[in-house]
């Protein structure tokens, strides 16, 4: 099978109502954990589950708006971009990912 | 020599409530000692307000907050008060009077104030008990008698009374429901769509309303059986562990009847209060003045200035029925109406309709005059509005722009304040005034809306005219004034900590958004300061009630483990009292084993953590500890962690009291607790004091005539050692002591606030006020907290370990490779 393509196309990771709004869930993949956020108004975004600081898994921190806090050290991070806020510096990687007929689509090799 | 007392004439009056005393102050403030005056009542007690019956049964208040004149009162103005006597018969030949008991005392003037009795259904059942009519003292203690929550209660009667009657039952936790005959409820002060609103405000507080439902009968158990369920005229049938009958109410007019005085519905009276005997005078709701009778107190307050005025030989007045509004007592919802709300052909309406806001305002003029107010959901202006239609004045220009209120109509909010009349309701929960807030204000030297709030009640209910209270403020203080800098509790918001929990109860906001909307948060859903804040406060306020919310949870507490820094967990089993046994140390050796867990350590609050256990691990190795009988020790929470002990009378020579059971049975009162911030609590068996008890934020050091109790201390960063609260004898002291203060905590302090900086703030004499000195409250926070502890005690681990959808959340939702 060939890796690029299926990196590169968008991958049907399970139904939106499996992520609870406010809240995210992981997807393990070859290059480390996918956090899989949903805000209240059932947007999604993916963001790598790291956060730039030390590494705090983003997918267990708060979400509110379009940012999540980090549960180790409340460094915020938007969601759309992966950018520290505030006076923080630091972005994480971040992936294109949609929502169709309640499916959630996941592309690892586009950038958002 | 006593002249005085010599031509001092004899005043009888009939009735120990509002009405006959009114009058009494009225004739006592116009002709202080013309009078010997004697009072019956049939009532035990004291006059009390009977308007605060409703906030007496929803507790907010106690029956001494609600006496209008203690007996002191009356022994220091010479009033002979003769409570818990009904009178049976007036013999107008001989002017006397007879009571039940045979009391018989001459009068001069006789003032009739017997009241009203409630009507009463004559339906099957009515006889049983638990149906009770709500009208006096008695009645709310034998429905305090009955109400507990998740108990059942029907209220016959969706009119004020019965709606007052619903919210104070609600309040005590009870499943209550709603039975109306008419299609909308309190259709004498609301019209439809105002109705329509107040149903959908009452349905979300959780009551069952049943409009147009006629009610057949009251059904129990065999003949005499308590009440238990009320039926339908269409055959439904409700569940009911006490029924309220608010149906109206009926001039008692029945003795003035069989004195031969004039009477229809009730005692007829002249526009001098006078009845058809002119020696005697009758007021309140008994009387029917004008084929019209009142049971709302402004009306009634008119009588008693124009009885006293006649029979002082003061004034020659005449009672003018004058416009009176109404105001429901249910906090949180805003209701006012006055005059002709309803309107008719020669009306015009101005409407301000916000559904979604649940606001609906509705003026109603004639000839441009503001004839009627219906105010629903926003009744801040009403008292300007109810000022407008008393003064009769023409609207003119007003028109356009008066159903925005005066702040629009003045253009500048200050100004409109200003301009607003003295007798302006400022606060409509507390019915205090503009003046009674501006006179409060010069009279004790206020300068800050707490001294205002303790001093009148205004802004201390729902806290919607906190922004008027401080305008009155500044009106008055001018330069003077300068606002107590309330730090936010984050950025989202203005209000500090203490404000929103306020609003909170006072509201009856009982969801997040609810607390965000009507707060008017400035960001869409909060952020990782407020939502956790908020999640407590209304966890702590709403028992039971209150859905948790998981995504407003800080990682440890939504994963019931600590995130150690590469992201792993720790898990730490509860050991009660810092005991265990054989067979639970197996279960965590074997765990260890089992997950290849890297670390086992002792933690300092006596029991043994298990570091490095990855999140997918976390739900099986909790069903193995589960199966040894372990359950979560929370110590990732803002919760209740451990109750050290040391071994006590049990094995130490040295030990006076039995530490080790004492604390294992303060652990297992009070685990499972959600505080503002992680407690500790530590129990020592002599004042060696092994267990560190005085650096707990509650600490025990048992001592050869009982306990210490101990407070505010903890380790970490700044260290502060206990102050000592009181000294106590029983186990049953101690547990009570310690579950009051735990609940005094919880409800006061600012999340994320430890009992020291906590204590620290209010003072150690403060907590001791209402722990130590007051027993009562101490009961009742006592209670509180076992109440709440009814919802908080379940294991987590548990719950996750065996509900699959929660586990979900343990687990990648996808495996890409």
């Amino acid at each position: 099978m060939d890796g690029m393509r299926i990196a590169r196309d968008f991958v049907d990771i399970g139904a939106l109502a499996e992520i609870p709004r406010l809240g995210a869930r992981t997807v393990t993949t070859g290059m480390g954990d996918i956090a899989i956020f949903r805000t209240a108004d059932d947007r999604v975004f993916a963001l790598r589950d790291q956060c730039p600081h030390k590494q705090g898994p983003l997918s267990q921190g708060i979400v509110h708006g379009a940012s999540v806090t980090c549960p180790l050290h409340n460094w915020v991070i938007s969601l759309e971009s992966g950018q520290a806020q505030g006076l923080d510096k630091g972005c994480a990687p971040h992936f294109a990912v949609k929502v169709e007929d309640g499916r959630v689509l996941l592309a690892l090799g586009v950038p958002a | 020599m006593n002249m005085m007392s010599a031509a001092r004439r004899k005043l009888v009056v009939i009735g120990n409530g509002m009405a006959g005393m009114r009058t009494v102050e009225e004739i006592l403030h116009r002709a202080p000692g013309m009078f010997e005056i004697t009072v019956f009542g049939a009532e035990a007690q004291p006059n009390y307000d009977r308007i605060m019956l409703s906030p007496l049964l929803a507790g907010d208040k106690n029956f001494e907050q609600i006496v209008l004149n203690s007996l002191e009162w009356y022994a220091e103005h010479n009033i002979r008060l003769i409570a818990g006597e009904a009178v049976t018969t007036i013999d107008r030949a001989h002017h006397t009077v007879t009571g039940e008991h045979g009391t018989v005392v001459k009068y001069d003037y006789l003032l009739l104030a017997t009241g009203s009795n409630p009507f009463v259904l004559p339906l099957p059942g009515v006889e049983r008990p638990g149906v009770m009519t709500f009208r006096s003292v008695s009645d709310v203690e034998k429905m305090l008698s009955i109400a507990a929550p998740g108990k059942s209660a029907v209220v016959i009667g969706g009119g004020l009374l019965g709606l007052e009657a619903a919210h104070g039952l609600n309040l005590r936790g009870m499943e209550v429901s709603v039975v109306h005959l008419m299609p909308t409820l309190m259709e004498r002060q609301l019209d439809a769509s105002a109705a329509h609103l107040l149903e959908r405000a009452l349905t979300a507080r959780g009551m069952t309303i049943y409009t147009g439902a006629n009610t057949e009968s009251f059904d129990g158990e065999g003949e005499h059986g308590a009440v238990h369920s009320v039926t339908l005229k269409d055959g439904r049938r409700i569940p009911a562990d006490l029924v309220v009958m608010a149906v109206g109410i009926r001039p008692n007019a029945n003795l003035a009847k069989a004195s031969g005085i004039a009477t229809d519905r009730g005692v007829l009276v002249d526009d001098a209060m006078r009845t058809s005997d002119p020696a005697i005078f009758a007021i309140g709701e008994c009387v029917e003045h004008n084929k019209q009778c009142y049971g709302l107190v402004a009306p009634i307050w008119d009588m008693a200035k124009v009885a006293a005025d006649h029979i002082c030989g003061a004034a020659q007045s005449g009672f003018m029925p004058v416009a009176s509004g109404t105001r429901l007592k249910v906090s949180g919802i805003e209701m006012f109406s006055a005059g002709a709300f309803m309107g008719d052909k020669s009306t015009e309406d101005v409407i301000l309709r916000d559904a979604a806001r649940g606001i609906y305002k509705r003026l109603v003029l004639r000839d441009d005059r503001l004839v009627g107010i219906v105010c629903f959901g926003d009744a801040r202006d009403a008292g300007w509005y109810f000022q407008l239609l008393k003064d009769e004045a023409p609207l003119g220009d007003l028109r356009d722009t008066m159903i925005f209120g005066p702040v629009m109509a003045a253009g500048d909010p200050h100004e409109a304040l200003a301009q607003m009349p003295d007798n302006a309701e400022i606060c409509g929960c507390n019915g205090v005034k503009k003046s009674t807030i501006c006179n409060a204000i010069a009279a004790h030297e206020l300068c800050t809306v707490e001294d205002v709030r303790a001093r009148t009640k205004a802004s201390a209910s729902c806290g919607s005219c906190t922004g008027l209270v401080e305008g009155l403020l500044k009106l008055s203080l001018g330069e003077n004034y300068t606002p107590d800098a309330v730090k936010p509790m984050c950025k989202c918001t203005s209000h500090g900590h203490d404000e929103v929990r306020r609003r909170i109860k006072g509201g009856a906001l009982k969801t997040i958004p609810a607390v965000m909307q009507a707060l008017e948060w400035t960001t869409p859903n909060g952020c990782a300061s407020c939502r956790p804040a908020l999640n407590f406060y209304l966890l702590a306020a709403w028992p039971g009630e209150y859905v948790d919310d998981a995504q407003s949870r800080f990682v440890n507490e939504r994963m019931h483990a600590n995130i150690q820094k590469d992201g792993t967990y720790s898990v730490i089993p509860r050991m009660w009292g810092g005991t265990t046994t054989a067979g639970e140390l197996r279960a965590i050796a074997d765990v260890v084993d089992k997950f290849n867990i890297p670390a086992v350590k002792v933690t300092g609050g006596q029991r043994i953590d298990m570091l490095g256990v990855k999140k997918e691990d976390l739900c099986a190795v909790w069903q193995d500890l589960n199966e040894a009988g372990l359950v979560s020790g929370h110590a990732y929470g803002k919760s209740l962690r451990t109750v050290k002990t040391c071994v006590g009378s049990e094995w130490c020579r040295f030990g006076v009291q039995d530490s080790t059971a004492m604390g294992v049975a303060l652990e297992k009162a009070t685990w499972g607790s959600w505080h503002p911030h992680k407690v500790k609590l530590a129990v020592s068996g002599c004042p060696r004091n092994c267990a560190e008890a005085t650096i707990k934020d509650f600490g025990v050091v048992a001592t050869e005539a009982g306990w210490d109790l101990h407070v505010g201390g903890n380790g970490g960063i700044k260290v502060r050692a206990t102050e000592l609260l009181c000294k106590v004898t029983t186990e049953e002291e101690v547990m009570e002591y310690a579950c009051a203060f735990l609940q005094l905590y919880r409800m006061e302090a600012r999340y994320l606030e430890r009992t020291a900086p906590w204590i620290e703030r209010a003072g150690l004499k403060y907590v001791q006020e209402r722990i130590v000195d007051n027993a009562e409250l101490r009961r009742s926070l006592f209670e509180d907290f076992l109440h709440a502890q009814k919802f908080a005690q379940t294991d987590p681990w548990a719950q996750e370990a065996t509900s699959p959808a929660l586990g979900k959340k343990f687990n990648a939702m996808a495996e890409l490779v």
